[in-house]
Protein backbone atom coordinates (compact mmCIF):
# COMPACT_ATOMS: atom_id res chain seq x y z
CA UNK A 1 0.00 0.00 0.00
CA UNK A 2 1.88 3.09 -1.52
CA UNK A 3 1.86 6.66 0.01
CA UNK A 4 -1.66 7.96 -0.99
CA UNK A 5 -1.55 10.75 -3.16
CA UNK A 6 -3.25 14.25 -1.60
CA UNK A 7 -6.13 16.23 -2.87
CA UNK A 8 -5.62 19.88 -1.46
CA UNK A 9 -8.32 22.63 -1.46
CA UNK A 10 -6.77 26.05 -1.83
CA UNK A 11 -8.61 29.05 -0.41
CA UNK A 12 -8.06 32.56 -0.81
CA UNK A 13 -8.26 35.05 2.36
CA UNK A 14 -8.42 38.42 1.98
CA UNK A 15 -7.95 40.78 5.59
CA UNK A 16 -9.19 37.08 7.38
CA UNK A 17 -12.21 36.63 5.26
CA UNK A 18 -12.10 33.80 2.60
CA UNK A 19 -12.71 35.42 -0.59
CA UNK A 20 -13.54 34.17 -4.50
CA UNK A 21 -16.90 32.95 -4.03
CA UNK A 22 -16.99 30.40 -2.11
CA UNK A 23 -20.47 28.66 -2.51
CA UNK A 24 -21.74 26.09 0.03
CA UNK A 25 -25.77 26.14 0.72
CA UNK A 26 -25.12 24.11 3.84
CA UNK A 27 -22.65 26.83 5.81
CA UNK A 28 -23.39 29.43 7.50
CA UNK A 29 -20.83 31.84 6.77
CA UNK A 30 -19.00 30.82 3.56
CA UNK A 31 -16.48 33.59 3.85
CA UNK A 32 -15.35 32.64 7.62
CA UNK A 33 -11.76 30.40 6.82
CA UNK A 34 -12.66 27.61 10.19
CA UNK A 35 -16.32 26.98 8.84
CA UNK A 36 -15.00 26.43 5.43
CA UNK A 37 -12.12 24.12 5.88
CA UNK A 38 -13.84 22.45 8.47
CA UNK A 39 -16.25 21.49 5.13
CA UNK A 40 -13.50 20.35 4.05
CA UNK A 41 -11.64 18.47 6.62
CA UNK A 42 -15.38 16.41 6.94
CA UNK A 43 -15.19 16.08 3.03
CA UNK A 44 -11.70 13.69 3.64
CA UNK A 45 -9.61 16.55 2.32
CA UNK A 46 -5.76 15.71 3.14
CA UNK A 47 -4.92 19.09 3.36
CA UNK A 48 -5.80 22.87 3.42
CA UNK A 49 -4.03 25.69 1.75
CA UNK A 50 -4.35 29.28 2.37
CA UNK A 51 -3.46 32.05 -0.09
CA UNK A 52 -2.88 34.94 2.06
CA UNK A 53 -4.22 37.34 -0.73
CA UNK A 54 -4.39 40.85 2.12
CA UNK A 55 -2.65 43.23 -0.13
CA UNK A 56 -1.81 46.40 3.13
CA UNK A 57 0.71 45.04 5.53
CA UNK A 58 -1.14 45.98 8.57
CA UNK A 59 -3.26 43.23 8.75
CA UNK A 60 -0.28 40.58 7.79
CA UNK A 61 -1.17 39.65 11.77
CA UNK A 62 -4.79 38.67 10.65
CA UNK A 63 -3.11 35.86 8.84
CA UNK A 64 -1.89 34.38 11.66
CA UNK A 65 -4.76 34.60 13.64
CA UNK A 66 -6.86 32.98 11.26
CA UNK A 67 -4.45 29.78 11.24
CA UNK A 68 -4.61 29.63 14.78
CA UNK A 69 -8.31 29.49 15.03
CA UNK A 70 -8.39 26.67 12.18
CA UNK A 71 -5.50 24.69 13.84
CA UNK A 72 -7.55 24.94 16.98
CA UNK A 73 -10.27 22.47 15.22
CA UNK A 74 -9.09 21.11 12.11
CA UNK A 75 -6.46 18.42 12.51
CA UNK A 76 -5.13 17.91 9.76
CA UNK A 77 -2.09 20.03 7.72
CA UNK A 78 -2.06 23.57 6.63
CA UNK A 79 -0.02 25.54 4.08
CA UNK A 80 0.16 29.42 3.91
CA UNK A 81 1.62 31.57 1.37
CA UNK A 82 1.46 34.85 0.12
CA UNK A 83 3.56 37.73 1.12
CA UNK A 84 6.03 35.71 3.37
CA UNK A 85 8.94 37.76 4.00
CA UNK A 86 10.37 37.37 6.82
CA UNK A 87 11.79 34.46 9.14
CA UNK A 88 10.00 36.01 11.34
CA UNK A 89 6.47 36.10 9.02
CA UNK A 90 7.47 32.03 8.60
CA UNK A 91 7.88 31.76 12.44
CA UNK A 92 4.53 33.39 13.86
CA UNK A 93 2.89 31.46 11.18
CA UNK A 94 4.43 28.24 12.21
CA UNK A 95 3.66 29.20 15.80
CA UNK A 96 -0.04 29.83 14.88
CA UNK A 97 -0.25 25.99 13.73
CA UNK A 98 0.92 26.00 10.20
CA UNK A 99 2.61 23.00 9.19
CA UNK A 100 3.87 24.60 5.91
CA UNK A 101 4.80 27.71 4.38
CA UNK A 102 4.73 29.00 0.53
CA UNK A 103 7.15 31.02 -0.15
CA UNK A 104 7.20 32.76 -3.68
CA UNK A 105 8.44 36.43 -4.22
CA UNK A 106 10.58 36.43 -1.33
CA UNK A 107 12.37 33.43 -3.69
CA UNK A 108 12.95 34.97 -6.88
CA UNK A 109 14.03 38.23 -4.94
CA UNK A 110 16.66 36.62 -2.65
CA UNK A 111 16.98 32.58 -3.02
CA UNK A 112 19.17 32.20 -0.02
CA UNK A 113 16.04 33.47 1.78
CA UNK A 114 15.11 29.39 1.04
CA UNK A 115 18.28 28.11 2.53
CA UNK A 116 17.91 30.36 5.54
CA UNK A 117 14.42 29.55 6.30
CA UNK A 118 14.96 25.50 5.89
CA UNK A 119 17.76 25.64 7.97
CA UNK A 120 15.84 27.82 10.77
CA UNK A 121 12.58 25.72 10.76
CA UNK A 122 13.67 22.79 8.97
CA UNK A 123 12.88 21.99 4.95
CA UNK A 124 9.65 19.87 6.32
CA UNK A 125 8.13 23.08 6.83
CA UNK A 126 9.41 25.13 3.72
CA UNK A 127 7.18 25.21 0.23
CA UNK A 128 8.48 27.09 -2.53
CA UNK A 129 5.89 27.93 -4.56
CA UNK A 130 6.56 28.33 -8.77
CA UNK A 131 4.58 30.64 -10.82
CA UNK A 132 5.78 29.20 -14.16
CA UNK A 133 4.77 30.57 -17.93
CA UNK A 134 5.49 28.45 -21.58
CA UNK A 135 8.16 31.00 -22.85
CA UNK A 136 9.06 28.26 -26.13
CA UNK A 137 7.25 28.60 -29.23
CA UNK A 138 5.47 25.39 -29.92
CA UNK A 139 8.31 24.32 -32.86
CA UNK A 140 10.46 24.76 -30.28
CA UNK A 141 11.78 22.53 -27.44
CA UNK A 142 9.66 23.28 -24.44
CA UNK A 143 10.78 26.00 -22.17
CA UNK A 144 8.90 27.46 -19.05
CA UNK A 145 9.89 30.93 -17.35
CA UNK A 146 9.64 32.21 -13.91
CA UNK A 147 6.97 34.94 -13.56
CA UNK A 148 5.71 37.20 -10.53
CA UNK A 149 3.60 39.27 -9.31
CA UNK A 150 0.41 36.88 -10.56
CA UNK A 151 2.32 36.52 -13.72
CA UNK A 152 2.75 39.89 -14.71
CA UNK A 153 6.51 40.02 -14.73
CA UNK A 154 8.97 37.93 -16.29
CA UNK A 155 11.81 36.82 -14.76
CA UNK A 156 14.20 35.07 -17.06
CA UNK A 157 14.48 32.01 -15.01
CA UNK A 158 14.25 28.60 -16.42
CA UNK A 159 11.27 26.95 -14.15
CA UNK A 160 13.43 23.79 -14.29
CA UNK A 161 16.85 25.05 -13.29
CA UNK A 162 14.75 27.06 -10.74
CA UNK A 163 13.06 24.33 -9.17
CA UNK A 164 16.40 21.92 -8.61
CA UNK A 165 17.99 25.17 -7.37
CA UNK A 166 15.10 25.50 -4.56
CA UNK A 167 15.50 22.20 -3.63
CA UNK A 168 19.28 22.20 -3.63
CA UNK A 169 18.61 25.04 -0.93
CA UNK A 170 16.22 22.77 1.59
CA UNK A 171 12.54 23.09 -0.30
CA UNK A 172 10.73 20.19 1.32
CA UNK A 173 8.10 20.59 -1.31
CA UNK A 174 6.94 22.84 -4.66
CA UNK A 175 3.74 23.99 -5.51
CA UNK A 176 3.73 24.42 -9.03
CA UNK A 177 1.33 26.98 -11.00
CA UNK A 178 1.17 27.11 -14.60
CA UNK A 179 -0.09 30.66 -15.22
CA UNK A 180 -0.73 29.77 -18.61
CA UNK A 181 -3.62 27.56 -16.98
CA UNK A 182 -4.83 28.97 -14.15
CA UNK A 183 -8.11 30.22 -14.13
CA UNK A 184 -8.69 28.62 -17.78
CA UNK A 185 -10.41 25.41 -16.67
CA UNK A 186 -8.47 23.41 -19.16
CA UNK A 187 -6.41 21.69 -17.03
CA UNK A 188 -2.88 21.35 -15.63
CA UNK A 189 0.13 21.70 -18.10
CA UNK A 190 0.79 18.02 -17.91
CA UNK A 191 3.98 18.65 -19.62
CA UNK A 192 5.90 21.44 -17.47
CA UNK A 193 4.46 19.28 -14.34
CA UNK A 194 5.93 16.01 -15.30
CA UNK A 195 9.07 17.72 -16.08
CA UNK A 196 9.65 19.50 -13.00
CA UNK A 197 8.40 16.34 -10.91
CA UNK A 198 10.65 14.09 -12.75
CA UNK A 199 13.61 16.49 -12.14
CA UNK A 200 13.47 16.78 -8.44
CA UNK A 201 13.57 14.53 -5.66
CA UNK A 202 11.32 16.48 -3.24
CA UNK A 203 6.92 16.38 -3.82
CA UNK A 204 5.07 18.40 -6.15
CA UNK A 205 1.99 19.94 -6.43
CA UNK A 206 0.24 20.62 -9.28
CA UNK A 207 -1.90 24.22 -9.92
CA UNK A 208 -3.87 26.14 -12.08
CA UNK A 209 -6.45 24.96 -14.52
CA UNK A 210 -8.47 22.56 -12.57
CA UNK A 211 -12.05 22.24 -14.43
CA UNK A 212 -13.11 18.82 -13.75
CA UNK A 213 -12.10 15.23 -12.12
CA UNK A 214 -10.35 14.13 -14.99
CA UNK A 215 -8.04 16.86 -14.99
CA UNK A 216 -6.87 16.02 -11.19
CA UNK A 217 -6.17 12.16 -12.13
CA UNK A 218 -4.15 13.84 -15.36
CA UNK A 219 -2.29 15.56 -13.14
CA UNK A 220 -1.07 12.18 -10.71
CA UNK A 221 -0.66 10.04 -13.93
CA UNK A 222 0.45 11.82 -17.06
CA UNK A 223 1.96 15.07 -15.02
CA UNK A 224 3.65 12.74 -12.08
CA UNK A 225 2.27 15.14 -9.29
CA UNK A 226 2.49 14.08 -5.78
CA UNK A 227 -0.20 16.14 -4.64
CA UNK A 228 -3.15 18.48 -6.72
CA UNK A 229 -4.40 21.43 -5.79
CA UNK A 230 -7.99 23.19 -7.03
CA UNK A 231 -9.69 25.80 -5.86
CA UNK A 232 -13.03 26.68 -7.80
CA UNK A 233 -14.22 23.78 -8.84
CA UNK A 234 -14.39 22.22 -4.84
CA UNK A 235 -15.44 26.05 -3.85
CA UNK A 236 -18.54 26.52 -6.32
CA UNK A 237 -19.70 22.64 -4.94
CA UNK A 238 -19.37 21.64 -9.05
CA UNK A 239 -17.62 18.63 -7.30
CA UNK A 240 -17.24 17.53 -3.48
CA UNK A 241 -13.50 16.28 -2.62
CA UNK A 242 -15.10 12.78 -1.64
CA UNK A 243 -16.16 12.68 -5.65
CA UNK A 244 -12.70 13.85 -6.42
CA UNK A 245 -11.24 10.81 -4.43
CA UNK A 246 -13.85 8.15 -6.00
CA UNK A 247 -12.60 9.64 -9.00
CA UNK A 248 -8.46 9.32 -8.31
CA UNK A 249 -9.57 5.53 -7.28
CA UNK A 250 -11.44 4.79 -9.91
CA UNK A 251 -8.49 5.58 -11.49
CA UNK A 252 -6.13 3.48 -9.75
CA UNK A 253 -4.52 6.29 -7.54
CA UNK A 254 -3.69 5.34 -3.79
CA UNK A 255 -6.22 7.84 -2.02
CA UNK A 256 -6.50 8.16 1.98
CA UNK A 257 -9.14 5.76 3.13
CA UNK B 1 -8.01 16.05 36.39
CA UNK B 2 -5.07 14.19 34.89
CA UNK B 3 -2.56 16.57 33.88
CA UNK B 4 -0.88 16.11 30.50
CA UNK B 5 2.41 17.49 30.09
CA UNK B 6 3.97 18.24 26.28
CA UNK B 7 7.74 19.02 26.93
CA UNK B 8 8.80 22.30 24.89
CA UNK B 9 12.55 21.81 24.15
CA UNK B 10 12.02 24.51 21.51
CA UNK B 11 12.65 21.92 18.28
CA UNK B 12 8.27 21.89 17.76
CA UNK B 13 5.26 23.47 16.58
CA UNK B 14 3.37 22.99 19.88
CA UNK B 15 0.04 24.37 18.86
CA UNK B 16 -1.17 21.76 17.12
CA UNK B 17 -0.04 18.95 19.43
CA UNK B 18 -1.93 20.83 22.01
CA UNK B 19 -5.49 21.68 20.45
CA UNK B 20 -5.42 17.61 19.21
CA UNK B 21 -4.68 16.10 23.00
CA UNK B 22 -7.09 18.90 24.99
CA UNK B 23 -9.86 17.94 21.51
CA UNK B 24 -9.33 14.23 22.11
CA UNK B 25 -9.29 15.15 26.37
CA UNK B 26 -13.06 16.60 26.13
CA UNK B 27 -12.33 18.63 29.26
CA UNK B 28 -11.20 15.41 31.04
CA UNK B 29 -7.83 16.15 31.18
CA UNK B 30 -5.47 19.62 31.33
CA UNK B 31 -3.21 20.35 28.68
CA UNK B 32 0.39 21.83 29.86
CA UNK B 33 3.28 22.65 27.63
CA UNK B 34 6.61 22.67 29.70
CA UNK B 35 10.18 22.43 30.06
CA UNK B 36 10.56 21.65 33.51
CA UNK B 37 11.45 18.72 35.05
CA UNK B 38 9.46 19.05 37.96
CA UNK B 39 6.37 19.95 36.03
CA UNK B 40 6.90 16.93 33.76
CA UNK B 41 8.06 14.55 36.85
CA UNK B 42 4.11 15.59 37.90
CA UNK B 43 2.59 14.52 34.91
CA UNK B 44 0.33 11.64 34.63
CA UNK B 45 1.16 11.22 31.28
CA UNK B 46 3.77 12.94 29.03
CA UNK B 47 3.96 13.91 24.73
CA UNK B 48 7.29 13.98 23.69
CA UNK B 49 7.36 15.57 20.07
CA UNK B 50 9.92 16.93 17.76
CA UNK B 51 10.61 18.55 14.50
CA UNK B 52 14.22 19.82 12.83
CA UNK B 53 17.50 18.37 12.81
CA UNK B 54 18.52 15.22 15.44
CA UNK B 55 21.62 17.14 16.35
CA UNK B 56 19.50 20.31 16.72
CA UNK B 57 17.03 18.22 19.09
CA UNK B 58 19.92 16.61 20.98
CA UNK B 59 21.41 19.40 21.72
CA UNK B 60 17.92 21.49 22.89
CA UNK B 61 17.17 18.48 25.56
CA UNK B 62 20.86 18.19 26.85
CA UNK B 63 21.05 22.23 27.31
CA UNK B 64 18.28 22.00 28.93
CA UNK B 65 18.99 18.99 31.04
CA UNK B 66 15.88 16.84 29.87
CA UNK B 67 17.58 13.76 29.09
CA UNK B 68 17.38 12.06 32.38
CA UNK B 69 14.19 13.65 32.62
CA UNK B 70 12.81 12.28 29.30
CA UNK B 71 14.10 8.79 30.36
CA UNK B 72 12.52 8.73 33.96
CA UNK B 73 9.29 10.09 32.53
CA UNK B 74 9.23 7.03 29.95
CA UNK B 75 10.12 4.28 32.50
CA UNK B 76 7.24 5.32 35.20
CA UNK B 77 3.99 6.64 32.92
CA UNK B 78 2.15 6.79 29.99
CA UNK B 79 4.93 8.46 26.99
CA UNK B 80 4.17 9.27 23.70
CA UNK B 81 6.85 10.06 21.35
CA UNK B 82 5.84 12.02 18.07
CA UNK B 83 8.09 12.32 15.06
CA UNK B 84 11.80 13.28 15.91
CA UNK B 85 10.41 12.49 19.91
CA UNK B 86 10.14 9.16 18.29
CA UNK B 87 13.73 9.09 16.40
CA UNK B 88 15.61 10.16 19.35
CA UNK B 89 14.70 7.37 21.75
CA UNK B 90 17.14 5.20 19.66
CA UNK B 91 20.86 5.09 20.27
CA UNK B 92 22.14 7.00 17.34
CA UNK B 93 20.81 8.77 14.22
CA UNK B 94 23.00 8.92 10.86
CA UNK B 95 21.62 12.40 10.72
CA UNK B 96 24.24 15.31 11.06
CA UNK B 97 27.02 12.84 10.11
CA UNK B 98 25.92 10.61 12.78
CA UNK B 99 23.74 11.68 15.91
CA UNK B 100 24.18 10.59 19.72
CA UNK B 101 20.43 10.09 20.62
CA UNK B 102 18.49 9.00 24.10
CA UNK B 103 19.01 5.05 23.58
CA UNK B 104 16.16 3.67 25.30
CA UNK B 105 16.06 1.70 22.39
CA UNK B 106 18.92 -0.29 20.75
CA UNK B 107 19.21 0.60 17.32
CA UNK B 108 19.15 3.77 14.65
CA UNK B 109 17.70 6.09 12.71
CA UNK B 110 18.63 5.70 8.73
CA UNK B 111 17.95 8.13 6.07
CA UNK B 112 15.75 7.20 3.33
CA UNK B 113 17.94 7.87 0.58
CA UNK B 114 20.59 6.07 1.38
CA UNK B 115 19.11 3.24 2.58
CA UNK B 116 16.35 3.17 -0.33
CA UNK B 117 17.42 1.57 -3.79
CA UNK B 118 17.47 4.45 -6.44
CA UNK B 119 15.35 2.32 -8.65
CA UNK B 120 12.31 3.12 -6.23
CA UNK B 121 12.36 6.80 -6.99
CA UNK B 122 10.92 8.22 -3.58
CA UNK B 123 10.77 11.58 -3.11
CA UNK B 124 12.27 12.72 0.15
CA UNK B 125 11.13 13.39 2.75
CA UNK B 126 8.00 10.64 2.69
CA UNK B 127 4.99 13.68 2.98
CA UNK B 128 1.94 12.96 2.90
CA UNK B 129 -1.04 9.91 4.02
CA UNK B 130 0.41 6.51 4.51
CA UNK B 131 -0.66 3.61 5.72
CA UNK B 132 -0.24 1.81 9.09
CA UNK B 133 0.09 -1.87 9.42
CA UNK B 134 -0.53 -3.71 12.96
CA UNK B 135 2.02 -5.24 14.09
CA UNK B 136 0.75 -6.46 17.17
CA UNK B 137 -2.17 -5.36 19.67
CA UNK B 138 -2.00 -2.63 21.93
CA UNK B 139 -4.65 -0.52 23.34
CA UNK B 140 -3.98 2.47 21.58
CA UNK B 141 -4.87 0.85 18.56
CA UNK B 142 -8.36 0.53 19.88
CA UNK B 143 -11.56 1.62 17.49
CA UNK B 144 -8.81 2.32 14.77
CA UNK B 145 -8.40 -0.11 11.77
CA UNK B 146 -5.77 -2.38 10.32
CA UNK B 147 -4.04 -0.36 7.78
CA UNK B 148 -5.78 2.97 8.63
CA UNK B 149 -3.94 6.19 6.91
CA UNK B 150 -1.73 8.41 8.96
CA UNK B 151 -0.24 11.90 8.35
CA UNK B 152 3.79 11.68 7.69
CA UNK B 153 6.45 13.84 6.92
CA UNK B 154 10.36 13.02 7.62
CA UNK B 155 13.40 12.13 6.26
CA UNK B 156 14.66 9.27 8.27
CA UNK B 157 13.32 6.38 9.77
CA UNK B 158 14.13 4.32 13.20
CA UNK B 159 15.14 0.65 12.54
CA UNK B 160 14.82 -0.85 16.67
CA UNK B 161 17.29 -3.50 17.11
CA UNK B 162 14.74 -6.00 18.22
CA UNK B 163 12.06 -5.91 15.52
CA UNK B 164 9.34 -6.74 18.22
CA UNK B 165 9.20 -3.28 19.64
CA UNK B 166 8.10 -2.38 15.95
CA UNK B 167 3.96 -2.53 16.56
CA UNK B 168 3.45 -0.74 13.38
CA UNK B 169 4.70 -0.60 9.93
CA UNK B 170 4.62 1.82 6.66
CA UNK B 171 6.13 0.71 3.28
CA UNK B 172 7.87 3.78 1.94
CA UNK B 173 10.29 1.88 -0.39
CA UNK B 174 11.08 -0.31 2.13
CA UNK B 175 9.49 -1.55 4.88
CA UNK B 176 10.44 0.57 8.36
CA UNK B 177 9.07 0.83 11.92
CA UNK B 178 6.58 3.64 11.70
CA UNK B 179 5.56 2.70 15.41
CA UNK B 180 7.76 1.81 18.30
CA UNK B 181 6.17 0.62 21.73
CA UNK B 182 7.43 -1.43 25.10
CA UNK B 183 5.90 -0.98 28.39
CA UNK B 184 5.12 2.88 29.02
CA UNK B 185 6.71 4.00 25.87
CA UNK B 186 4.41 4.47 22.44
CA UNK B 187 5.95 6.47 19.93
CA UNK B 188 5.02 6.64 16.12
CA UNK B 189 6.97 8.59 13.28
CA UNK B 190 3.46 9.78 11.77
CA UNK B 191 1.49 12.94 13.43
CA UNK B 192 -1.28 11.99 15.03
CA UNK B 193 -2.09 15.83 15.71
CA UNK B 194 -2.62 15.99 11.95
CA UNK B 195 -3.77 12.67 11.02
CA UNK B 196 -8.12 13.46 11.50
CA UNK B 197 -9.80 10.97 13.20
CA UNK B 198 -7.54 8.30 13.41
CA UNK B 199 -5.15 11.06 14.84
CA UNK B 200 -8.06 12.08 17.16
CA UNK B 201 -9.02 8.41 18.18
CA UNK B 202 -5.42 7.57 19.08
CA UNK B 203 -4.79 10.27 21.12
CA UNK B 204 -7.81 9.56 23.07
CA UNK B 205 -6.85 6.10 23.17
CA UNK B 206 -3.54 7.83 24.71
CA UNK B 207 -5.43 9.65 27.28
CA UNK B 208 -7.31 6.59 28.37
CA UNK B 209 -4.08 4.50 28.94
CA UNK B 210 -2.71 3.48 31.78
CA UNK B 211 0.72 2.04 30.60
CA UNK B 212 2.17 -0.73 31.71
Amino acid sequence: MPLAKRIIPCLDVDAGRVVKGVQFVDIRDAGDPVEVAKRYDREGADEITFLDITASSDQRETMAHVVEQVASEVFIPLTVGGGIRSIQDIRNLLNAGADKVGINTAAVRDPNFVREAAERVGSQCIVVSIDAKKVSLDSEVNRWEIFTHGGRNATGIDAIQWAQQMCDYGAGELLLTSMDRDGTKQGFDLELTRTISDAVSVPVIASGGVGCLEHLSAGVIDGHADAVLAASIFHFGEYSIDQAKAHMLSQGITMRG
Amino acid sequence: MQKIVVIDYGMSNLHSVCSALAHAAKGQAEVIISQDSAEIASADRVVFPGQGAAADCMQALNKLNLASVIRKAASEKPFLGICMGMQVLLEQSEENDGTSCLGLYEGSVKSFRRHVDPQEKIKVPHMGWNAIQQKQEHPLWSGIPQDSYFYFVHSYFVQPTDSKYAIGRTDYGLEFASVIASDNVFAMQCHPEKSASNGLRLLTNFIQWHGA
